[in-house]
């Protein structure tokens, strides 16, 4: 629009006004770098979405688990004949059953497909059925006669770690690895850190001395869940040649293929995965849940068979987030400067070993936060329990460290009467800083002016009070129970620092294959790996990918399966790094064949070597079309596939805990503000700020989308969240007594962005998955802390601990 | 498993009779979740009801009127009505009505339902109990009320027999202010950890109290009941502001009066205490109505 009123015809024609269009980025719309819409988005919203438990076949059996009650048994005998004789059933299968290996595991095997003579936690897989209807496999179940010796249960994390009389969950000590000390049976991984005075040998008195303030404090995690959805579910259809084409909600396709191929005694090519609808993740369908099950029961009825856990066996089903207990003791000198921290971290890994030693690793290498220490001195246990088996989950140790040395920061602030964002920015690691593991900090890392920004955001509105307030906007909500009284406000901040991608050596890589030809004499692109879409918005990016890399608009993502080579696992936040990755790679390889069509055909005189894809042509630099691509690939169609690799890392000492074991590092910072009910001990959040450097931002919306969720998934954390367990046994399996936060307890996101970009990284991208799921709990219940005065060593902290009383 | 949809309410009542071991369906917000959790507690056999009687279709149980000078709630009326149609007239119960789940459970849920299923959770009970209300109970032949403070006996245990459906509530005249608040541990859509229900009765010197979910069954806080009778009984026409010593008395009382135990909830001395802290709370805002004569739910 023009404001002059001159009214005059023009004398040509003018070139009509470009729009600018927001979604368009160097030529293309869609591309990298905006809020492309998510193919997905519009049928989830509807309900139309299929989801891996609408899946379905017409001849298909239901499969059933039949569970332990027990957490720790003896299994005497199991009797299958009553369950057999029930018309309708096809098959009841046992641990005998199984045709190939008897034990599966991420990184040990040491789960039984289905229990070996003896139950290790409550819920343990002991036979599983199919049958023509859910209710026929339920009453067959009911017809299994099992004869448990019941055990006491090792359930306290603390003396399996340290008791040399607690009996081994496992059987005995396995043999120390070379270079490693000797560790008790139920140590899954132990973890030492030492760095200055302590790798010198120094005593703990030694450098206590130097420190003019010390702080200790003893904290606990609770056993948080995933909380998808969509509960594990999938269809297990046999093949011609033998094998089984799966179709399976899951976070890594092929290494449920590399685990379930010898459970079946078959070769890997014959277990097909196909990724089904997937209702939500966060670490939960990382491991194994129903698809061997489903696997046996199909091969050994020659039907296809649906399984769908119920919600409470959901709880049973996957593995939940370690709970923590951690002893932390930090040291500063008067102006602030940290001296030293000593940490013990134990994490209580239940039954199995899951992802527990990696748990370990992020654990202790993460355990002092994004701090400058010279001395440090972690001890990290992973360990076996008869409690629930615990893995991956959205923050992966890094979560519990972060609660442990942001609360230990807060004391210090308290004890030295400095404002807690000026003591953690005085301490700030940036780049260039090293990590307590050695790892020196080569990529920005602008903690310092995101703490002071977050501090800067202007305060939220006073708390309303008196008659006619809106309960919604006081701590107790609808339910009425304060209009002002006992309420007080606190503001509190948390940082966190998280490892992205694979660490300590792991041969980390992700495929993809993408092919350009015509589509209706239109260039359009297919992109096709195995990687998971679990709601984070994959699908998305790596269209946007496409798009901007070989500037054509159409991009179909084809369903991810184990016909494509490896795209590694959903989680660790490195799916935009990897397969985002692997797919800009493969671009670039599609791209240089189709130059070099062009240059077959002849460049035009004149032009230079520098081509370009743009606008569904060839280019020169300066926008001359060399060709176009409906002519180029009239009969022939251009596809390549590449294999992406992070730079390597290495191993942690076993000693010292040296090494460079991580690619990248991500941080989030939340300040939060809460209103206490102090006499009731209840909260309510009434902002929950958060600034994140996440190196370049794909997709801004579903960035946004990942910190909301993150630092909803934080808050549960910090206020309801948690997995009851006593004496080995789950007291609270479902969404009754689980709670998780509603709209009502999440407040609307202030989220700042920042792009410092990452040399090393795709685009300069850093992951931003898990980062607000570290900060957002610390944050949260440091400002109940500045509310109450409480101590509050517990996440989730309960109405208890807020008025004091004890929790029994 | 039979679902039988009566025709009308005698037909369900017929069925009731011949089917003691059938199972009434109302909103089905309690019932539905019960069967679909059946048979997941691994190794328990699940106890499915030999048939339903849905009475979620039937006119009689959802309507609402006065009867004399009582009000005459249907056991069907969904709780999005009793907070739309009933806040003035039964504050406490549309109170505790709003609280209760989320829209899709309160545009499902009834108050015959929370009676039905008497979990000594459910929200409707202290209200009911303040308030003094009835219980209609009918079978084929007989339709007879029982007193609320007489209904329920144990857990999920009440004067209901088999052969009875739950027809009605009915409210005294209103009275004067009632309050309701309820103790969760999220800020909606949670089950009570503990609530306190309150009426003043101005006219008749009286007070009512209910307290939930702190007890094997709803309970009243008889002592409390009585301190704070005496305590007004010559405030009443001052209308001046109650001594905090005399709030905080109740609130003592009215936590002595739980019988709460320890579950994954709360702790059994948490939910005592927040007895007396929000029986101080809703006494001081009921107390505070009168004075204004106010719109009691302000
Ligand atoms: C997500 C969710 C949240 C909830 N939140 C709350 C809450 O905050 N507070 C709360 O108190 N409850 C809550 N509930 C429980 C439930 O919604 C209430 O108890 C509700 O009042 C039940 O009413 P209904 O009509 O759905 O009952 P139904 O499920 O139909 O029946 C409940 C029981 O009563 C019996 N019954 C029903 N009608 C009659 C009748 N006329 N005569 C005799 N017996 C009968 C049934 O047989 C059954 O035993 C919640 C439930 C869910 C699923």
């Amino acid at each position: 629009m023009t404001a002059s009123s001159e009214t005059r015809a023009p004398a040509a024609p003018a070139a009509p006004p470009v729009p600018a269009d927001p979604a368009e980025r160097g030529g293309v719309r869609h591309g990298v770098g905006t809020d492309a819409p998510r193919p997905d988005g519009v049928l989830k919203v509807t309900g139309e979405f299929a989801y891996s438990s609408d899946l379905w076949a017409d001849d298909m059996l239901w499969g059933a688990t039949l569970r332990s009650p027990h957490p720790h048994a003896r299994i005497r005998g199991i009797d299958l004949t009553e369950a057999v004789r029930l018309p309708g059933v096809y098959a009841v299968l046992t641990h005998e059953d199984v045709p190939g290996a008897k034990y599966y595991g991420l990184e040990r095997a040491d789960q039984p497909v289905l229990a070996d003579g003896k139950v290790r936690y409550q819920g343990e897989p002991v036979a599983i059925v199919a049958a023509d209807h859910p209710e026929t496999a339920r009453r067959a179940m009911m017809r299994i006669a099992v004869d448990y010796e019941v055990l006491e249960p090792v359930s306290d994390a603390r003396r399996a770690a340290f008791d040399p009389a607690c009996p081994p969950v496992h059987g005995p000590a396995a043999p120390p690895e070379p270079g490693g000390a000797a560790r008790p049976a139920n140590v899954v991984r132990y973890q030492p850190v030492r760095t200055g005075a302590f790798a010198a040998g120094a005593g703990l008195d030694e450098v206590r001395a130097q420190a003019d303030v010390i702080v200790t404090g003893e904290y606990q995690v609770g056993m948080q869940d995933q909380a998808f959805l969509g509960p594990e579910s999938g269809l297990a259809v046999p093949a011609a040649d033998g094998g089984v084409d799966l179709y399976v909600a899951t976070q890594w396709l092929h290494v449920d293929q590399s685990q379930l191929a010898p459970c079946l005694g078959l070769p890997p090519e014959k277990v097909r995965l196909n990724l089904a609808g997937v209702g939500g993740a966060f670490g939960a369908r990382e491991d194994l849940s129903m698809q061997a099950h489903a696997c046996l029961l199909a091969l050994r009825t020659g039907r296809p068979v649906k399984m769908v856990y119920h919600r409470e066996e959901s709880f049973f089903g996957h593995v939940h987030r370690h709970p923590a207990t951690m002893r932390y003791e930090h040291g500063a000198r008067a102006d602030g400067t940290l001296v030293f921290a000593t940490m013990e971290i134990v994490l209580d890994g239940g039954a199995y070993a899951s992802t527990t030693s990696a748990v370990v690793g992020v654990a202790s290498s993460m355990a002092v936060g994004p701090y400058e220490v010279p001395n440090v001195r972690v001890d990290a246990y992973g360990v076996y329990t008869n409690n629930p088996p615990c893995g991956a989950m959205r923050g992966f140790g890094a979560v519990q460290a972060c609660f442990g040395y942001e609360s230990q920061m807060d004391r210090l602030a308290e004890a030295l009467g400095m404002h807690p964002v000026e003591l953690r920015i005085r301490n700030a690691m940036s780049e260039g800083s090293r990590t307590a593991t050695g790892q020196p900090v080569d990529m920005p890392l602008p903690m310092a002016d995101m703490l002071a920004r977050a501090r800067a955001l202007p305060p939220p509105a006073e708390p309303e009070t008196g008659p006619g307030t809106d309960p919604r906007r006081l701590p107790g909500g609808v339910a009425g129970t304060t209009r002002g009284e006992g309420v007080v406000r606190g503001v509190g901040y948390g940082v966190g620092i998280k490892n992205i991608c694979y660490s300590e050596s792991f041969d980390d890589y992700s495929t993809a294959r993408v092919r350009l030809e015509l589509v209706g004499g239109e260039p359009a692109v297919q992109v096709h790996t195995a990687a998971a879409e679990v709601g984070q918005g994959l699908v998305t990016v790596q269209q946007q990918v496409a798009r901007t890399e070989l500037g054509v608009e159409r991009v179909v993502v084809r369903p991810a399966d184990t016909a494509v080579g490896s795209s590694g696992s959903s989680s660790a936040s490195r799916q935009s790094y990897m397969t985002g990755g692997a797919v800009k790679a493969a671009c670039e390889a599609v791209r240089e064949a189709v130059f070099r069509l062009a240059r077959e055909r002849g460049l035009p005189p004149g032009a230079d070597d520098a081509l370009e894809l743009r606008g569904g042509a060839v280019v020169t630099r300066l926008g001359a079309v060399v060709a176009e691509l409906a002519e180029l690939l009239a009969d022939t169609a251009v596809e390549e596939t590449r294999v992406f690799r992070h730079r390597p890392t290495r191993p942690m000492d076993p000693l010292t805990g040296q090494g460079d074991a991580h690619v990248q590092f991500a941080m989030c910072v939340h300040r939060a503000v809460v209103d206490v009910d102090t006499e009731l001990g209840l909260v309510r959040v009434v902002e929950l700020a958060a600034v994140q450097d996440v190196g370049r931002a794909l997709n801004p919306l579903q960035l946004a989308g990942q910190i909301h969720g993150g630092s909803a998934q934080g808050l549960g954390l910090a206020l309801m969240e948690e997995v009851q367990v006593r004496d080995a046994a789950v007291r609270n399996p479902s969404f009754t007594d689980y709670l998780i936060p509603t709209i009502l307890d999440m407040p609307p996101m202030r989220v700042e962005i920042l792009e410092h970009p990452d040399p090393h990284a795709p685009y300069g991208l850093r992951g931003a998955g898990e980062p607000p799921t570290l900060s957002s709990t610390p944050a949260i219940i440091a400002a109940i802390r500045a509310a109450t005065g409480r101590p509050l060593a517990h996440a989730p902290v309960r109405p208890e601990d807020i008025v004091g009383l004890p929790v029994p | 498993m039979e679902f039988l949809r009566p025709a009308d309410w005698d037909e369900a009542l017929a069925m009731r009779a011949e089917l003691p071991g059938a199972r009434p369906l109302m909103g089905g917000t309690d019932v539905m979740v019960e069967l679909n959790a059946s048979g997941s507690e691994f190794g328990r056999p699940a106890e499915l009801p030999e048939a339903l009687i849905d009475l979620s279709g039937l006119p009689e149980p959802r309507g609402h009127g006065p009867d004399g000078g009582w009000l005459r709630l249907g056991a069907g009326v969904p709780y999005t009505r009793i907070v739309a149609e009933l806040a003035a007239r039964a504050p406490a119960l549309a109170a505790a009505a709003r609280t209760i789940g989320s829209p899709q459970i309160r545009n499902r849920g009834t108050v015959g339902g929370n009676l039905g299923a008497a979990s000594p959770a459910g929200d409707a009970h202290p209200p009911l109990l303040a308030t003094d209300a009835q219980v209609e109970l009918a079978s084929r032949g007989e339709v007879r009320r029982v007193p609320a403070r007489d209904f329920y006996l144990a857990p999920r245990r009440t004067e209901l027999r088999p052969d009875e459906l739950i027809a009605a509530v009915l409210l005294p005249p209103a009275a004067g202010p009632q309050r309701f608040a309820k103790v969760g541990t999220r800020n909606a859509m949670v089950i009570a950890v503990c609530s306190f229900a309150i009426e003043l009765r101005p006219a008749l010197g009286e007070v009512g109290t209910g307290i939930g979910s702190a007890g094997p069954v709803p309970l009243r806080a008889h002592e409390a009941e009585d301190f704070l009778r005496a305590e007004l009984a010559d405030r009443w026409e001052a209308r001046r502001p109650l001594p905090e010593a005399v709030e905080r008395r109740f609130g003592e009382l009215a936590a002595r009066a739980a019988r709460p135990i320890d579950d994954v909830r709360g702790s059994a001395a948490y939910r005592r205490h927040a007895v007396g802290v929000l029986a101080r709370r809703t006494l001081r805002w009921a107390w505070e109505d009168y004075r204004k004569g106010a719109d009691p739910c302000g």
